[in-house]
């Protein structure tokens, strides 16, 4: 008899789904189907069957070829490299529970290494924005019961984030959104014609990289002053009928992406589209809130915000906790050669960084914790496959909303397999040691 | 028809990108997802190259093979999109102008046909540029 278990949280994107239905062999080893979950989602959780999955660490040697060792060889290899290192970097911390990220904070601490997130290359801008300017937001349960106005600027969410349109943005019937889609006006700002921007009443279909003043001239055409002929590519028109289309909603939410954290101004641009949450509240409620990517991201930021008191770049080669993000973010550290190690855990900078900054991660001991085979684990030299948090093993994430919640533990790992907090616990002991703190 | 062309190169997610990344990025269904330029048909037309052609793509900071495909959330002329992924990450701006965060929408690139030249697997290509040696 298999087993089908219910409200399984998804460990992929942001919106952390929590209504995945899993179905698992009657030993508790086997996972035959996944239901609700997106393509992405269902892919995440039966690649974690897959027969030719690594399941012991692995050295390279001199040769480049891989050589089996055991999790407390591994172990001892980090602790050895972080005990060594003047700066070691340690990056990740995105795919992994909040439990992990804590051990991890304390092998920071005690190797003195700089510790960051993904947001590093996602939402960093919008955390520099958020302490200059403050941020008004609300969960993703006020934008499904009462948005009647939906921004999507600069992301797309069709593609990055399949099921927030369905399960709080755009057409879910909540209390006072009684008619799904028909009760709301839904603007994309894109310079593509997105598949999210084919769902909408109005696309504003940008000039690349224009959107900081986009966002000023709505500010503009919502206080009735002049414009210029076009904004951005946007006729003065077209910029007026959206202001007054934002103007008219009882509660408006903005979502942002990449579009905006990524293009040149950057944290500026999301600057002015906290300015315009600010302003449209003169007229009417407004929230604005950022699309975060990996599934626990927000709750890294909020594990360092806690134990270091910032959110991602942090320092900690002086004994004390220094942010100053463009000197203390991970890809200035890679591209000014600053870093002599390297530990990645729960993201793959191989893929995901410049490849300037790869090319330095190959030249430094470098370790790769993460289930998959990568970039990054392809340029390291140790890389220790472990259990897929919120698969095989449970723990707490936080949703891009910044709402809690603890995933589950579906099926067993393969024999033998460390989870993330496991393995760091090993360093952990061994780094304390090797110092002298324990 | 132009030998080269210059666009405005973004880059960012797409949801075969996403599967890809998740069912192994050691596998070829990692390249065919993100191995590829998204152009616009006018941009196509201008370069003088056949939909699914090998181009090679070069900015300031790298070049890079990848397939040349017609937009599939177009139009954008003069925009071309390479989904998030190494190929992307070999040419775009790694300056972060203080703020930590690479400039990765908005690189200027040339882009020219390259029928002969192979587009490597996303893992095989890192290694490549690092001098990685693999046994």
């Amino acid at each position: 008899m298999t087993k089908n278990i219910t409200d399984v949280i998804c460990p992929f994107c942001g919106t952390l789904c929590d209504d995945l239905e899993v179905v698992v062999s009657d030993d508790g080893k086997k996972l035959l189907e996944v239901y609700n979950a997106c393509v992405i989602g269902t892919e995440k959780f039966l690649h974690s069957q897959s027969a030719d999955r690594v399941t012991r660490p692995r050295l390279r040697q001199a040769d480049g070829s891989w050589k089996d060792v055991s999790y407390d060889e591994a172990a001892e290899y980090t602790a050895q490299m972080l005990a060594k290192a003047k700066k070691p970097l340690m990056y990740g911390w995105s795919s992994t529970n909040c439990e992990a990220q804590s051990v991890g904070n304390e092998i920071a601490e005690i190797s003195r290494a700089c510790c960051d997130n993904t947001a590093a290359v996602c939402h960093g801008t919008t955390l520099i924005a958020v302490q200059d300017i403050g941020l008004p937001s609300c969960t993703l349960g006020e934008v499904k019961n009462r948005a009647d106005r939906v921004i999507f600027w600069g992301c797309n969410p069709a593609h990055a984030h399949p099921r927030h349109m369905s399960r709080y943005s755009i057409f879910p019937r909540g209390f006072f959104t009684g008619k799904g889609q028909m009760s709301r006006k839904l603007v994309v700002v894109d310079p593509r014609v997105t598949d999210t921007a084919k769902m909408a009443d109005v696309h504003l279909q940008i000039e690349q990289g224009r959107d900081y003043e986009l966002l000023d001239a709505l500010r503009v055409a919502l206080k009735g002053e002049w414009l210029p002929d076009v904004v951005a590519g946007i006729p003065a028109e077209k910029i007026r009928e959206v202001a007054d289309i934002l103007k008219s909603g009882r509660f408006g939410i903005i979502f942002f992406g990449m579009g905006v954290t990524q293009s040149l101004s950057k944290n500026h641009n999301i600057d002015g589209a906290i300015a315009l949450t600010k302003d449209l509240n003169e007229y009417t409620k407004y929230s604005i809130m950022p699309m975060r990517g990996h599934y626990n991201v927000t709750g890294s930021g909020e594990v360092f915000a806690w134990q270091f008191g910032f959110p991602y770049a942090v320092d900690l080669s002086r004994g004390f906790a220094r942010y100053n993000p463009g000197d203390t973010s991970s890809i200035d550290l890679l591209n000014r050669g600053e870093v002599d190690a390297m530990f990645t855990i729960g993201s793959d900078p191989g893929a995901h960084f410049p490849i300037s900054a790869v090319k330095h991660i190959a030249e430094v001991p470098s370790v790769c914790i993460d289930p998959h085979l990568t970039p990054t684990s392809g340029v390291s030299k140790l890389h220790v496959p472990v259990a897929f948090n919120g698969v095989e093993c449970g723990g707490n994430c936080y949703r891009m909303d910044n709402v809690p919640i603890d995933c589950r533990k579906v099926v067993e790992p393969p024999e033998g397999m460390l989870t993330d907090e496991q393995f760091l616990i090993k360093v952990r002991d061994r780094l304390k040691h090797l110092k002298g703190a324990a | 028809m132009a030998k080269s062309i210059s666009v405005n190169l973004i880059s960012g997610r797409t949801i075969q990108q996403g599967v890809a990344i998740e069912s192994g990025k050691e596998k070829p269904s990692y390249r065919t997802a993100c191995g590829i330029i998204e152009m616009d048909n006018a941009d196509l037309k201008a370069l003088g190259a056949w939909k699914n052609t090998n181009v090679k793509v070069t900015s300031d900071y790298g070049s890079v093979v990848v397939k040349a495909v017609e937009a599939t959330q177009g139009p954008h002329p003069g925009v071309a999109f390479i989904p998030m992924g190494p190929w992307a990450n070999s040419i775009v701006n790694p300056n972060t102008y203080s703020t930590g965060m690479p400039t990765f929408k908005g690189t200027p690139v040339k882009v020219e046909v390259a029928m002969d030249e192979p587009i490597l697997l996303g893992i095989e290509l890192v290694q490549k540029q690092c001098g990685v040696i693999v046994g």
